[in-house]
């Protein structure tokens, strides 16, 4: 093949490298905005955060051209391994991890930290793809199905018990990438029903939402009853949902919010929709509870004046108020968002969720073009985990949602990050230069 | 393999796209149509900050600072900033203080300004402290030594003409000519610090500082662009002299009076002193609070400012005046004589004369040598009786313009605050006074300094002023120049030269031997300096004071006026001294020891018995604390009745409210009932 032929260089896929080159000088830059001050005798200050995050990129570039040299086989007969791997290390820092910020996600090695919850995304991606694009696989069968999500979803189970629930909740992008690979139709409509039952159980009454539902299901009913009459399964379908629903409204959501979530996270919930959280949370003796006003509400109101006092063409670089004084709590990290929106404006933040998009959209063009299945899902699965992070970090800088500790791709300041998500684009990168064989 | 017609490629990227969608909303709304987070980042962001300039220093006329701003140094802490290698026991021995006091110290500007803050840690360093500290700075992480300023008087003089500075109050705010200053600044509250508060003050600048979250502030905002600098207060340069003053408050010590010395020339007061004085140290700053009404209940009142404020009578310094009007208006020459006889019956009541033998009032000049009240009383009945004004309603008007024209009862216009008017008659006075049936007879004691006029002791020596310059006078003042500028704005009005009559200089002439004559062999031969023509006129006048309940006659008040050398004069001055009796003895003296002071440089060894004479006579009445608390329960009892009057008065209202209220009523439910 004479693509093969050419340099590996000359065949990766230049408008992903520019993208991601952007994204990192845009990281580069914010974090920088965010921790300069006139007085600071020089901008190469090895102790300021920008450095370290410079410093991060090299070792990202380093990492990412030994991935560029290795075989593009290697990451698929690698797959399961590496997965195996990466749960062994979940498991071992649910004993052995160091408390960072209240969650206990997070291995030393010496004084290096790094949080096997953010690699373990790049095993998990592989094993997905080694799985679904196996010839074993017949993924139109209810038990691979499940096996697929069992392996999506293990991580994730394993990092909630490390008290990281936001990390975990991307795990469920790979829900997208099998969506992708014929996970049926009525998932997404499941999907998005259940995302609107949960927020009308949040919103509604309890005995109010009892009785629309209720409503619902008889104006369903009627409408529907000569399809009851003849058929068995309608009946049973409209009855287990309303079940469902009743259960979930009336059952699930309350006992899970007392018993499973912890009180920040239920604050937190209440605090996106706007709304006060109800007494009933309150959990028995907890010792903060008198502290007064509302920490996440502090945080996403301190977000929103910086990006909300931007303007549109944004308050101009260095020049930020809000960022640059520390207003902004996890401004460099989590909020990172705040720093481009302030100094930028809302030009500046159009812009960046663009190369975002352009980005994702690239991902997914890139892996509709492998012959290789194993490529193909692999692209989805970078492209969903970048749209997961994305979606979720911007959103609650601007208060869309909750407010949840994950971090903005490429982005915020923070090496277990940034050298994750590198290699995540990198190995697509290497796949995608192999675009044409076929990889098992 | 990829499939073009897969639909589901096509809804990831709706999903990816209609995401992106609902941020850019989102976010369009947030940044774009909503102003209120630009508002909120402004408030919580920007930290105005309000620079005071160092107030003006008040310097004396060889450039010797009364009044200055002295620097002091404070150590301040951020608790948190102190970094726990920090070497304490340096920092202690640094400081001479031990461990213990050290934590008390730091857990004190913890409580105070909380831990990120900087707060005090030591006030006001000694000079040796805050030298070490300085040095050893780079060894003490989050403790800086800040430089504030103090309002000080190097030397106890002139307390209330410098006046004092203090926070402006709530009532004041609410007026006008605050309306640039806020809750906690300072402003002049007396003397000169008041009048010149506007060029003392300087202008204040603001600076905008980025504030973080802990209300730091931290770098300028826009780079300073907006920043408004601040313009340093401008100094004062006064016409007093430290030497003199100094000199002056020593020879008033333990006495109750004033001294104002004023240079003829510009109407620069050289000097003034009112008796008894106190150490301005007492009132800057805290120490204000602690001796502020200790000073107030002082029975010798020693923050009544006697040389603008208290009027006395003149006495017989009034002479000079009653001549000069009744030589101006025609009513004598100057060789008019009268034939006293110690005594002036004219009127029907005998006006006794301290001199009885021939001659001692042959002409002015002799007259006014000796003092002599028949003289004098006649001669004014002769100038208000005389026959061009018709009538002495008419003449009584003429002799009030003259007067008035010398500064009589009215304001001088001196340049520091709450000065008295004094008392100058005038034909209304006396119709009220006398349902209008009245004559020169009944009111001659004013031609001799008695009666109905009183003058504060600047407006005597104002006057020795105008007879000094034959004529002229600019209204007395202190500041000579504003910032090294003497014809700053602010000093207009004692630029202008104001003539007052045109009386010739003859007349002057006349009045200016018979002074001098005073001096040579006349009543005030104490005030005799070698080599210089000295015009002067003594004054002894009576007084009466109330003392338990009764009206009792008083030492009298020992006055002097004065000014030298005859020709171009330098100096003017008038000097009271209450209750001590003949004018030459007391005042004189010292109204001379002044002028040799000031025209001489020093006072001859041979005066050195009379210096020690003034120092160290007490003069002040035994009955003074009994007048002070009479006077004070006085008072009380007026307020005490006005409170009970208006007790009386509302309670009578009242009443008649409820009377009025019942009766409405009744009428009201009668015509009620009725309808029903």
């Amino acid at each position: 093949m004479s693509a093969a032929n050419k340099s590996i260089f000359s065949r990766l896929d230049a408008p992903t490298v520019l993208l991601y080159a952007a994204l990192v000088a845009i990281g580069l830059t914010a974090v920088f905005s965010v921790e300069y001050r006139v007085t600071d005798p020089s901008i190469f200050m090895m102790s300021k955060s920008h450095m370290k995050q410079f410093t991060w990129f090299g070792i990202s570039l380093f990492v990412g051209l030994l991935i560029i040299f290795t075989d593009s086989k290697f990451f698929s007969s690698f797959a399961y391994l590496s997965y195996t791997i990466g749960l062994f290390l979940l498991v071992i820092t649910i004993f052995a991890g160091v408390d960072v910020k209240g969650s206990h996600s997070w291995l030393g090695v010496g004084s290096v930290r790094f949080q096997p919850g953010e690699v373990c995304k790049i095993f998990t991606s592989l094993a997905i793809s080694k799985f679904l694009s196996s010839p074993e696989t017949n993924f139109q069968t209810l038990r691979h199905r499940l096996i697929g999500v069992a392996i999506a979803l293990t991580p994730a189970v394993l990092i909630i018990l490390q008290k990281e629930t936001g990390l975990a909740l991307v795990y469920f992008c790979f829900f997208l990438v099998m969506y992708r690979e014929g996970l049926p139709n009525t998932i997404l409509i499941i999907g998005f029903s259940m995302i609107a039952l949960t927020l009308a159980t949040l919103l509604i009454d309890r005995w109010v939402l009892f009785g629309i539902l209720t409503g619902l299901a008889i104006i369903v009913g009627y409408l529907i009853r000569r399809e009851l009459r003849r058929n068995v399964l309608a009946r049973v379908l409209l009855i287990g949902v309303w079940g469902f629903c009743m259960l979930f409204s009336q059952v699930l959501v309350p006992f899970s919010f007392k018993h499973v979530l912890q009180k920040h996270q239920v604050e937190r919930i209440y605090t996106t929709l706007g709304q006060k959280m109800p007494e009933a949370y309150e959990k028995e003796g907890a010792k903060d509870s008198n502290k007064k006003g509302n920490v996440s509400d502090y945080n996403v109101l301190q977000s929103k004046i910086a990006i909300g006092s931007g303007g549109f063409w944004g308050k101009g670089f260095l020049n930020g108020t809000s960022t640059k004084n520390e207003f902004v709590p996890e401004q460099n990290t989590d909020f990172i968002f705040c720093a481009v929106g302030e100094q930028f404006g809302f030009a500046g933040s159009a812009v960046l969720i663009g190369i975002y998009v352009s980005l994702m959209l690239r991902l997914v063009y890139l892996a509709e073009r492998q012959r290789s299945a194993f490529s193909r899902v692999y692209g989805y699965c970078v492209a969903s985990i970048l749209f997961f992070h994305f979606a979720i970090n911007i959103s609650m800088t601007i208060g869309l949602a909750p407010v949840i500790g994950i971090t903005l791709p490429l982005l915020s300041y923070g090496g277990s990050s940034l050298l994750s998500f590198s290699i995540l684009i990198f190995i697509m990168l290497r796949l995608d230069a192999d675009r044409s064989v076929m990889i098992r | 393999m990829s499939n073009a017609a897969n639909p589901r490629q096509i809804a990831i990227r709706l999903i990816f796209i209609s995401m992106a969608a609902i941020m850019l909303l989102r976010l369009l709304f947030l940044q774009v149509f909503e102003d209120k987070y630009k508002i909120m980042a402004n408030d919580i962001a920007i930290f105005r900050k309000v620079v005071y300039p160092p107030r003006g220093a008040i310097l004396d006329r060889k450039g010797r600072p009364l009044l200055y701003n002295e620097r002091v140094y404070d150590l301040m802490v951020t608790p948190n900033s102190v970094p726990k290698t920090l070497d304490t026991g340096l920092l202690c021995s640094t400081l001479g203080i031990d461990k213990a006091t050290f934590q008390k110290l730091i857990t004190r500007a913890r409580v105070r300004s909380g831990s990120m803050r900087k707060g005090v840690f030591i006030e006001e360093l000694s000079p040796e402290q805050s030298a070490r500290v300085q040095e050893n700075m780079y060894n003490f992480p989050g403790f800086e030594v800040s430089e504030r300023f103090i309002r000080t008087y190097p030397n106890p003089y002139a307390a209330l003409m410098l006046g004092y500075i203090g926070e402006v109050s709530p009532e004041m705010l609410k007026k006008e000519q605050y309306a640039s200053y806020t809750q906690g600044d300072y402003t002049g509250m007396n003397g000169l610090e008041r009048s010149y508060e506007d060029v003392l003050r300087g202008q204040r600048g603001v600076h905008f500082l980025e504030r973080d979250n802990f209300n730091r502030p931290r770098d300028p905002y826009k780079g300073g662009s907006l920043d408004t600098p601040e313009i340093a207060g401008k100094n004062l340069e006064l016409y007093l002299d430290e030497d003199l003053q100094a000199y002056a408050e020593k020879l008033m010590q333990n006495k109750l009076g004033s001294v104002v010395a004023i240079d003829p020339q510009t109407g620069g007061i050289l000097t003034m002193v009112s008796a008894p004085s106190y150490d301005p140290n007492l009132l800057k700053g805290t120490e204000r609070a602690r001796n502020y009404s200790k000073l107030y209940r002082d029975a010798t009142h020693p923050l009544l400012n006697r040389a603008t404020q208290a009027t006395y009578q003149p006495g017989s310094t009034m002479k000079p005046m009653t001549g000069l009007i009744a030589l101006d208006v025609g009513a004598i020459t100057p060789s008019f004589g009268y034939p006293c006889r110690g005594g002036y019956y004219a009127c029907g009541k005998k006006i006794t004369c301290l001199h009885s033998e021939a001659g001692h009032a042959a002409n002015f000049r002799i007259a006014l040598a000796h003092s002599c009240n028949s003289y004098f009383v006649h001669i004014f009945r002769l100038a208000v009786d005389a026959a061009k004004f018709g009538g002495v309603k008419k003449g009584v008007q003429k002799w009030h313009e003259y007067c008035s024209n010398f500064g009589f009862g009215r304001r001088t216009g001196v340049d520091i605050p709450f000065e008295g008017k004094g008392l100058l008659p005038d034909s209304n006075t006396y119709n009220r006074m006398y349902h209008g049936s009245w004559n020169s007879c009944t009111m001659l004691y004013v031609g001799m300094g008695q009666g109905e006029i009183a003058l504060t002791p600047i407006q005597m020596a104002n006057a020795m002023c105008i007879i000094a310059n034959k004529g002229y006078y600019y209204s007395p003042h202190f500041v000579r120049a504003i910032g090294n500028n003497p014809k700053d704005p602010h000093l207009q009005p004692y630029l202008e030269k104001h003539v007052v009559s045109h009386i010739p200089d003859t007349t002057f002439n006349v009045i200016h031997a018979g002074m001098q004559d005073v001096v040579e062999h006349g009543t005030a031969m104490v005030a005799k300096l070698d080599g210089i023509e000295v015009c002067a006129k003594t004054g002894t006048v009576e007084n009466k004071a109330a003392i338990n309940g009764q009206a009792i006659k008083m030492q009298n008040h020992s006055v002097f006026v004065a000014f030298a050398p005859r020709q171009h004069p330098r100096i003017a001055i008038a000097v009271v001294v209450e209750n001590a009796g003949f004018g030459a003895t007391w005042a004189g003296s010292i109204a001379s020891l002044l002028m040799e002071k000031y025209l001489t440089d020093s006072v001859r060894a041979s005066r050195r018995p009379l210096e020690e004479k003034m120092y160290n006579a007490n003069l002040i009445s035994k009955y003074t604390y009994a007048i002070d608390s009479g006077q004070r329960a006085r008072d009380a009892a007026r307020r005490q009745r006005l409170m009970e009057q208006r007790a009386t008065r509302d309670s009578l209202q009242r009443a008649e409210d409820s009377v009025q209220a019942a009766t409405f009523l009744r009428k009201y439910y009668l015509n009620k009932n009725n309808k029903r």
